[in-house]
């Protein structure tokens, strides 16, 4: 989708918020939200990438005005109840007022961490051939899915260079609304900053982005 | 209940999202207290730091960490909590790397722990591809015109770990001295050390 969370390119938000010597966590609940998250996550019921979309859901204008903790605590509100893990009614609801069946019993934290380590792994062991190698010259598509996509609205259209082939990967666009790995070949590709910015920007910069099979098309 | 008259209303939020999970079975307390001390405790740059010094004293590894990071990083004990792909980026006198997440906030935990709140911000994520060196000055850094900025945006599951250059005059130091001087910073690129 081409939502508020694609950021790159974009213009007007100030500087950069260095803090020196900052804490892990600014506030207990920042951590709390850190590891409910985390904790959730080793359930299965959702992917990163599925987790990812709903994120890039909120509402551009909360989007915006939040912290990055913040977004976490709606979101993860929001596929608690896509999951049917809890509903709106209990999350409206104040604690002391509330009756609620228990589930089943939660995961030791030793659990939670083994399975995040193999949910994470994106790397998908199938024998693909791949489309390109590093050298080959490619464009980006002119693309503009409505769902999850992890190719920015930047770099659609622009040409570039194949600089590594990663291997084999999940396809997010798919993986995102649960409609299979769709594996392929993930690629580092190479672009000239003026390629993608134009005439002002530096003559010697780069940029490089991971981009699947699916996000290219040969150029020349 | 205790008075919860002084907390604000995210802090009750979550705290009512957290006794109603507990409620239902999905999470434990006491694994909650555990996740948040791995990553205030356990995980941080130190564990970067101890890669990039063992690659500034050891050739074969900065070989191996150039060739393969992900398997050289493993081999420091650096298991990733992650499960993702990392490739390690040199910094040479004319190539100068800078990771960004343009999308969300993609970031190498294993190696660097959680990211700083800059490194998630809508400014960085917004201007580090468009204007690198507009974002390195905001860091006091300048990198000469003629030396190649990489700005690497992390938009699939491969972390990338920016090796600096080694400052001189540092001949002498143990890898443990000089793991002292890497910084979280250096290792995302938006601080050249002093001295390299």
């Amino acid at each position: 989708m081409d939502g508020i969370h694609d950021m790159g390119g974009m213009d007007g938000f100030g500087p950069i918020p260095i803090e020196p010597d900052e804490a892990v966590f600014h506030a207990p609940w920042q951590g709390r939200m850190w590891a409910l998250n985390t904790a959730l996550g080793a359930w299965g019921k959702w992917n990163i990438d599925a987790g990812r979309y709903t994120l890039e859901q909120l509402d551009p204008a909360l989007y915006l005005s939040s912290s990055y903790y913040h977004r976490w605590l709606y979101r993860t509100e929001n596929i608690l109840v896509d999951h049917d893990m809890v509903s709106r009614e209990e999350l409206a609801t104040p604690p002391e007022e509330r009756m609620v069946e228990r589930q089943g019993e939660p995961l030791a934290v030793e659990e939670i961490l083994a399975r995040q380590r193999k949910a994470r792994s994106a790397r998908v062991d199938e024998n693909i051939p791949p489309r390109f190698k590093a050298g080959d010259q490619i464009r980006a598509r002119n693309i503009h899915p409505k769902g999850h996509t992890r190719i920015p609205r930047y770099i659609r259209g622009r040409a570039g260079v194949i600089d590594r082939d990663h291997g084999v990967f999940i396809f997010p666009d798919t993986n995102a609304v649960f409609a299979g790995n769709k594996p392929q070949h993930l690629y580092s590709v190479k672009f000239s900053a003026r390629e993608i910015w134009g005439p002002e920007a530096s003559a010697v910069d780069k940029v490089y982005l991971d981009m699947w099979d699916d996000y290219l098309e040969a150029e020349g | 209940m205790t008075d919860h008259s002084h907390l604000s209303d995210t802090e009750l939020r979550v705290r009512a999202l957290e006794s109603l999970l507990t409620d239902k079975g999905l999470v434990d307390t006491a694994a909650l207290d555990a996740i948040v001390d791995i990553y205030e405790n356990k995980v941080g740059p130190r564990n970067g730091a101890r890669v990039v010094a063992r690659a500034w004293v050891d050739e074969e590894f900065k070989q191996w960490l150039l060739a393969d990071g992900t398997a050289a990083i493993d081999s420091l004990g650096y298991t990733s909590t992650q499960g993702a792909d990392i490739v390690v980026l040199e910094n040479t006198v004319s190539v100068h790397n800078l990771t960004v997440c343009t999308l969300c906030s993609c970031y190498p935990w294993a190696v660097l722990g959680l990211p700083p709140t800059w490194y998630k911000s809508f400014p960085y994520r917004a201007r580090a591809v468009k204007d690198p060196r507009g974002v390195l000055a905001e860091f006091d850094q300048k990198v000469p015109e003629d030396v190649e900025v990489r700005v690497w945006d992390s938009t699939a599951e491969v972390r990338y770990l920016v090796l600096p250059q080694r400052p001189a005059g540092t001949e002498g130091l143990s890898e443990d001295e000089l793991a002292d001087l890497v910084t979280r910073n250096s290792m995302i690129g938006t601080d050249r050390l002093a001295g390299s």
